[in-house]
Parts: structure tokens; sequence; C-alpha cells
């Protein structure tokens, strides 16, 4: 049958029809929609899991694979950091049954914190990457991975970038499909257990099987070249082949050389194609990581060969590639006009800007808003943390000063504590991300004296990313109703001096509890618990009185909701976007807004 | 059939479930269709875009500039944003009436979509419609997405039947908005017939 999917959705139909027999990884854009694919269509007889974080579903997914199970794990890049303790260990270990670890890069960086590149991180730990362009080849791709993974005994990355994960296309999967049949796990500690002798063993095995393993892809169908004879090529790979292709539509005179597995580097391949070649461009996302292996084939073989790429300042290390900037800079290489015919439009007006900005009726601005006040006047640090929340930084809320990694808030506010002895220590992190990583870094607090309030923003979901259940919400991806993890409850069992739970849409109540925990020595937790506004359905909407608004502006001024609008220099609220949340009412100095659910 | 459409606006105007149904149509009359979203960050108030890509020889998944046969914007600075999109002979099918930003009130920046209208008008060849206006009878905004597909083909520009866009209609919004909905494809597509 015929399917209209995602790239994402590609990968997990992919996966599907290899056979996979437990899927398990952590939320992160570009690729959420992998794991959520896999739980819409049939999956009995799948072990599927949003795991507390990266590290966790890959090792989760290590002892499937060493059971002779088919196993998928699903990541952002950055999530790839996260697991890279088990990976690295793994890779000496390797696996029996197929293990491919979906890394998604995201160029740009359009939604993540850094500009990484997937098949570097393959270099390091010594292990095969695959690079599709687009949905359909990504499809056919995970699959061979499975089947390359199982080979040669190797957990395999796959890398796709944002381009790919979501773009769509139909993709022709089998009617049937069911999970492989396994041995199970069959102990051998000299195999399964890493001490330093398997290391030592294993690691000269590796480096010899990675030889024959960039030998067998050199013969792999996805790096290939269009067998023209020019001496300029173009050497490219994942969605900048699509861009190369898209440009050179009407051009045929060059050589395409196209590599799709980045590590280990079909060293062969790339010799053959550079036949007759005097001159070479490498388009690629990322880091020059093609155009270095090619320069290092080139010194390796003494192939007298110009190579233009990243290196050279000929293409941009940083950002996306896109079709245009590809037809600028191939273009100028090849000395033909293959740019498109564009509107000018330098003499435009000036565009609105549209930044993204915390929902109207978003919880988390009350709860940044309580801690504004109860802190107003005081010197204070406030770290933030990875999810929604980080647009905090917002004016007029102005209440995230640093941002890291996932966790980082809380041993950072912890930092600041040491290191100022006149200021208050915030720390900013979401219930998901408290889960993932936050929790280590409160035990490590405790431990060491820290003087400093974790803020924890539990509106039960994990809402940048589309809404995925995790340990606090009482739902798995197996469809069953599982017990809550109560973060109340860890955090005093952590030794956290004082716990307390607050609706943060109680405005008052909350400044108090700030200000009561400010006067505590050690580590405090205030829990700001209320829903995300898109899991639950408003019941009232606020209004403004107009006979008693005096249009001060405060509300707006304040909090900056963007239900909160002038209408002809009147203050009202736009019923589309307010939920209702009341946060303005208990702002407002002359009561002129009311309505709301939480009166 | 090649055909490039790039349909654009504000975070919540319906313009994916535009999006879904013309690359579906044109799935239906057995053509290969890639598209892509704009989705992340993007959320509620954002600028959004979709690409449809039509035809076997789509390489990006995204409309390389200059492209784009037609730009259905639901919004007029959002035209205008993609306007690098647009072929020299594509058509450009935008709303008048301006989404201002959701940090209008924080920070005022005067924009009600005026002058950028007057821009398009003398840039590219654009047909002009007001969400107000037609919407008026339907006394929703929900069904502007629906008009403004009908307005795209009855331009007879889209290269797609309207009775296969109407049949996915049909099969994609919910049975009790089904007779409204192609009421506004209809509404729409008269005006797109009358469009020059």
């Amino acid at each position: 049958m015929k399917e209209y999917v995602m790239g994402n959705g590609a990968i997990a139909l992919g996966a599907l029809t290899a056979g996979v027999n437990l899927v398990a990884g952590y939320p992160g854009t570009p690729s959420s929609e992998i794991i959520e694919t896999v739980s819409k269509y049939p999956h009995e007889g799948i072990h599927l899991e949003w795991s507390v974080n990266e590290k966790a579903a890959l090792e989760v997914a290590a002892a499937a694979s060493y059971s002779g199970a088919r196993s998928l794990v699903t990541m952002k890049q950055v999530g790839l950091n996260v697991a890279s303790d088990p990976l690295m260990s793994l890779a000496y270990v390797g696996v029996k049954g197929g293990m491919v670890i979906v890394s998604a890069d995201d160029p740009g960086p359009i939604s993540s914190q850094t500009e990484q590149d997937t098949r570097r991180f393959a270099d390091f730990c010594r292990i095969p990457v695959f690079d599709p362009s687009s949905p359909e080849e990504a499809y056919e791709m995970i699959q061979d991975a499975f089947d390359y993974s199982e080979k040669y005994s190797t957990p395999v990355l796959f890398r796709p970038t944002t381009r790919v994960c979501h773009a769509y296309a139909s993709i022709e999967i089998p009617d049937e499909y069911s999970p492989r049949e396994f041995e199970g796990f069959v102990k051998d500690s000299r195999k399964w257990v890493i001490f330093p002798r398997l290391s030592y063993n294993n690691h000269g095995m590796i480096e010899k099987r990675n030889v024959e393993i960039g030998k067998d892809f050199s013969a792999y169908k996805f790096n290939s070249h269009n067998a023209k004879k020019t001496s300029k090529a173009i050497v490219t790979s994942g969605i900048s082949y699509s861009y190369v292709k898209e440009v050179l539509k009407t051009y045929e005179d060059v050589r395409i050389i196209r590599v799709a597995t980045a590590y280990p580097f079909p060293e062969d391949f790339m010799k053959d194609s550079l036949e007759g070649v005097k001159e070479v461009l490498c388009i690629e996302e990322l880091s020059p990581y093609i155009e270095e292996q090619i320069l290092k084939t080139a010194g390796k073989f003494h192939i007298d060969i110009e190579v233009k790429g990243k290196l050279d300042g000929t293409v941009p290390h940083n950002g996306e590639m896109s079709t245009e900037l590809a037809s600028r800079i191939i273009s100028e290489y090849l000395g033909a006009d293959l740019v498109s015919k564009v509107a000018d439009t330098d003499d435009a007006p000036e565009l609105p800007l549209r930044p993204p900005v915390l929902c109207a009726g978003c919880p988390h601005r009350a709860s940044f808003y309580a801690v504004k006040q109860a802190t107003k006047g005081k010197k204070a640090f406030y770290c933030g943390d990875i999810g929604c929340y980080t647009l905090g930084n917002a004016m007029p809320l102005d209440m995230v000063d640093t941002c890291l990694c996932m966790g980082a808030g809380i041993t950072m506010a912890q930092g600041f504590d040491h290191t100022h002895d006149d200021s208050y220590s915030f720390a900013f992190v979401g219930d998901s991300t408290f889960f993932a990583s936050g929790m280590t870094g409160v035990v490590n607090a405790v431990y060491n004296e820290a003087d400093m309030i974790l803020c924890v923003l539990d509106n039960s979901t994990t809402a940048m990313t589309g809404h995925q259940p995790h340990p606090g919400t009482g739902r798995n991806m197996m469809g069953d109703i599982v017990d809550k993890v109560d973060i109340a409850r860890i955090l005093e069992a952590m030794g956290v001096v004082r716990v307390v739970t607050v609706d943060p849409l109680d405005l008052e109540l909350s400044i108090r509890t700030v200000k009561e925990c400010m006067e505590i020595k050690g580590v405090k937790a205030i829990i700001f618990k209320s829903p995300c506004i898109a899991i639950t359905r408003p019941e009232k909407k606020c209004g403004v009185d107009t006979e008693k608004c005096i249009n001060c502006k405060k509300c707006i001024r304040e909090i900056g909701c963007p239900a909160l609008i002038t209408a002809d220099g009147q203050v009202t609220i736009d019923t589309n976007l307010c939920t209702g949340c009341n946060l303005c009412a208990q702002i407002c100095p002359v009561h002129a807004i009311g309505g709301g659910s939480h009166e | 059939m090649n055909k490039d459409i790039l349909i654009c606006g504000v975070g919540g105007q319906g313009t994916v479930l535009a999006s879904k149904i013309i690359a579906a149509s044109a799935m239906d009359e057995g053509n290969t269709v890639h598209s892509a979203e704009t989705i992340g960050m993007a959320q509620r108030g954002g600028s959004v875009t979709s690409h449809v890509r039509i035809g076997e020889d789509a390489y990006s998944p995204l409309i390389p500039y200059g492209n784009a046969d037609m730009i259905l914007a639901f919004e007029p600075a959002e035209a205008l944003r993609n306007l690098k999109y647009l072929s020299e002979d594509g058509v450009a099918i935008v709303n008048t009436v301006p989404t201002k930003p959701v940090t209008e009130s924080l920070t005022e920046t005067g924009y009600d979509g005026r002058k950028i209208t007057a821009y398009l008008k003398d840039k590219c060849s654009c047909v002009f419609v007001d969400s107000d206006e037609v919407c008026a009878p339907f006394k929703s905004s929900k069904f502007f997405n629906i008009i403004l597909l009908g307005i795209a083909s009855g331009t007879g520009k889209l290269g797609i039947d309207k009775d296969t866009i109407l049949k996915q209609i049909e099969k994609r919004v919910p049975a009790k908005f089904v007779e409204t909905n192609k009421e506004a494809f209809i509404t729409g597509y008269g005006i797109g017939e009358k469009s020059e």
C-alpha cells in the first residue's frame, strides 16, 4: 500500500518493514515523529517507549540487540551527546541483532543549540553512518542499515537532517509486516562485559573491520555518480544532493558524485569516481567531513586534484544549504548561470517580525512573573533550560539569564551560588527536562550545600516537541495507564529542605511562596503546577470592563500576553486567544478585568 | 504536470489543511507529489509556509526561489515575505486583511498591510481578496482557507480538477462542516473565475 508520510514517518515505516522488535527514544525536533509514527501504525509485538532520555533509550535497546532483536533508537543530534557514554562503549562491544540509532541533525540550526555533525560522531565512535537525501531513500536505507548492522555486528548511525525529516513523500510499504523472531540473550561474559582486555582486542578488530566496511560501502548502491566524463566534479551528500540535482536539472555536463555513507569512507568508490577529474566542489552541510576525506584520499593515492568547499571558503561553514545557495556556488564554479530569476524586493516596505512567544495563557508566564515580583529590588540569577520556557527570556518578562543544555539550569544555579554571596540563585526546569537530566543536578546541589531555589514548571507534558508523555503524566507509549512518578516526592527524598506545590495562576500565593523560600537556607523547590494550554480547554474567557479600565496598560507592559491587545486605543482581550487564566486580572490595579476560570 | 504551489500565512489560519487538500488532490489525479511544512519553533502566531511540489522532477523538498507557479497567501506581509519564491509568470492570491504580530501591543509597528498590498500590486500578478468580506456570509473566518483554495482553483492555474478537490474536502473536513466547506469552495471558485 502507498502511504504519504513525512521523512520521519518513512524512517519509522522502514524500521517496521525491517521487522524491528524494540523502539526507544527521547523527543527532539526534528526527530520526534519517528516514534509517533510507529505508534500510529500496527506494531503488535513491538516494545515502544519514550525513554526518560537518550542514554536510557540506547541502553534499553542495547540489551534487546544483545539478545538478537532488532532495535531502533531515535533522538536529535544533541541527544546523541547524552547517549554518547553508552554509545562509545557499545561500539567496542558490538551487537547481535541489528541496531540503528537515528540521530537527526539540524543545520541552521533551526531548533537546536548546536550545528554538530553526526557523521563526525560516527567517525569518533568508529561505527558506520547512513545519510539519506529524501524520505523515499530513508525508507529503503534504514532497512539496509539494519542489514549492515547485523552483518558487521555493530550499532550503526542513521543521520537524516531537518529537511529530510520534515519533507513528505509517497512510500510503498508492504500490506503486512511483523517483528522478527529472535534467539534471546545468550550469556557470554567474554563478549558482553566490557573489560580493558575486550576493549584492546576489539579496538584492533574494529579498525580492520572498518577497512572492510569501507570496501563494502564502495559497492553500495546509494554511493553513486552519474558517469559524466568531465574534469570538474561536484561531490555531495544528504539533502544537499537533492539541492544539487535541482540546480543541475538543465545542466547535464558535470560529474555528480554522491556519498551516502560518510564513514567508513568508501575510498575505492571515491578513487574511481575521481578518475579524470581535476577539480572538485564539495557541497555538504555542517562540517566539511567528505571534503576532508577527499583530501585524505587524494593525499594517500597522490591524486592531483583541486578541492573546493568549506575549507577554502567557497561554501559557508554555518547555516543550511539550499537550492539558492547551491545555485550561486555551482554557477560560479562551472561558469554557468544557473541562478533562478527572483523578484527584486530591495525597495519593499518593512515586514512585521513574528517572534516566537509564550502562548496566551501559558502558565509559565505566571510562574516567571511570580518570581520576578518576589525578587524585585534584589540581586538574583535566573537559570533557564531547554523547552518552551526558554521563551521566558523575551520582554517584558526577561527572566532567563542563561540557557546551556538539558538540565544545566539546575547545576548552573548552584555554580552562581558558590561564586556570588550577595545573590539569589534560581533554576527553571520543565517536568520532562527534570526527568531527562534534572534529577542528578538536584542531588549535586543538596550534597554540596548550595543555596538555591529550583522552580519546576510542571505543565504535565513535553510541550515544545509536540506533547509527548513522560514519567509524570501517567501514560506510556504502550498505551498503558501507569503510576505517575511524583516530582514532589522525588525532591523530598533527595533532601530538598522545602518542597512546595503551587498553582502559578494564583499570583499572590505564588509570590508569597517564592518569598518564603528565599528566607530559608539550602536547596528549596517550588513546583508550579498547571497544565499546558494546548492540552486543556478553557472554560471561561476574560473580558475588560471598559467603564473601569483606565487604559494604564499595566497588564500589557508587565506580562506581554498575546491575548492582551489594544483596539482604537482601548485595552481589550482577544477572546480567540484568551484561556481565562486570569493572570492579567490579578495585575490590573483597578480590577477592570474579570470573567476567567481562576477567579 | 509540474507545478509548485506555496501556501503561506500565520500559525492558526488553516494553511496546513489547504496544503494537504492540494497535495492529496494532485495525487488522486495520478501525479507524484512532494511537500514540506515548516514545523518546530513555529507556532500559533508565527510565520508558516507549506511547499507543495507536483511532478516527477522535483528534488528539493522546498520550492526553489523563482519557481512557484502560485502563492496562496493568507496574510499580506507573509505574501511579501515569500515573494522570492514566485516565478516571473506566477500568480499570488493574497488576503488583504493583515494579522498583526502577537507582540504588536507591546511594540507597536503601525503595520496595517496597506503599504504591502500596494507594493505587491506593482511587483507581481496578484488576485486580492478581503477575508472579512468573503467570510461574512459564513459568519466565521474558519472557512477562509477553503475559500482561498476555491479562488486558486477558479483561476484555472492550479492544474487540478475542481471535483477532485471537492472530493478531498469531503474526505478531510468533519462531516457536519462538509456542506458549508463545499459552499465556501464554490464561492471562492466563482471569485477565481472572474479574476484576470
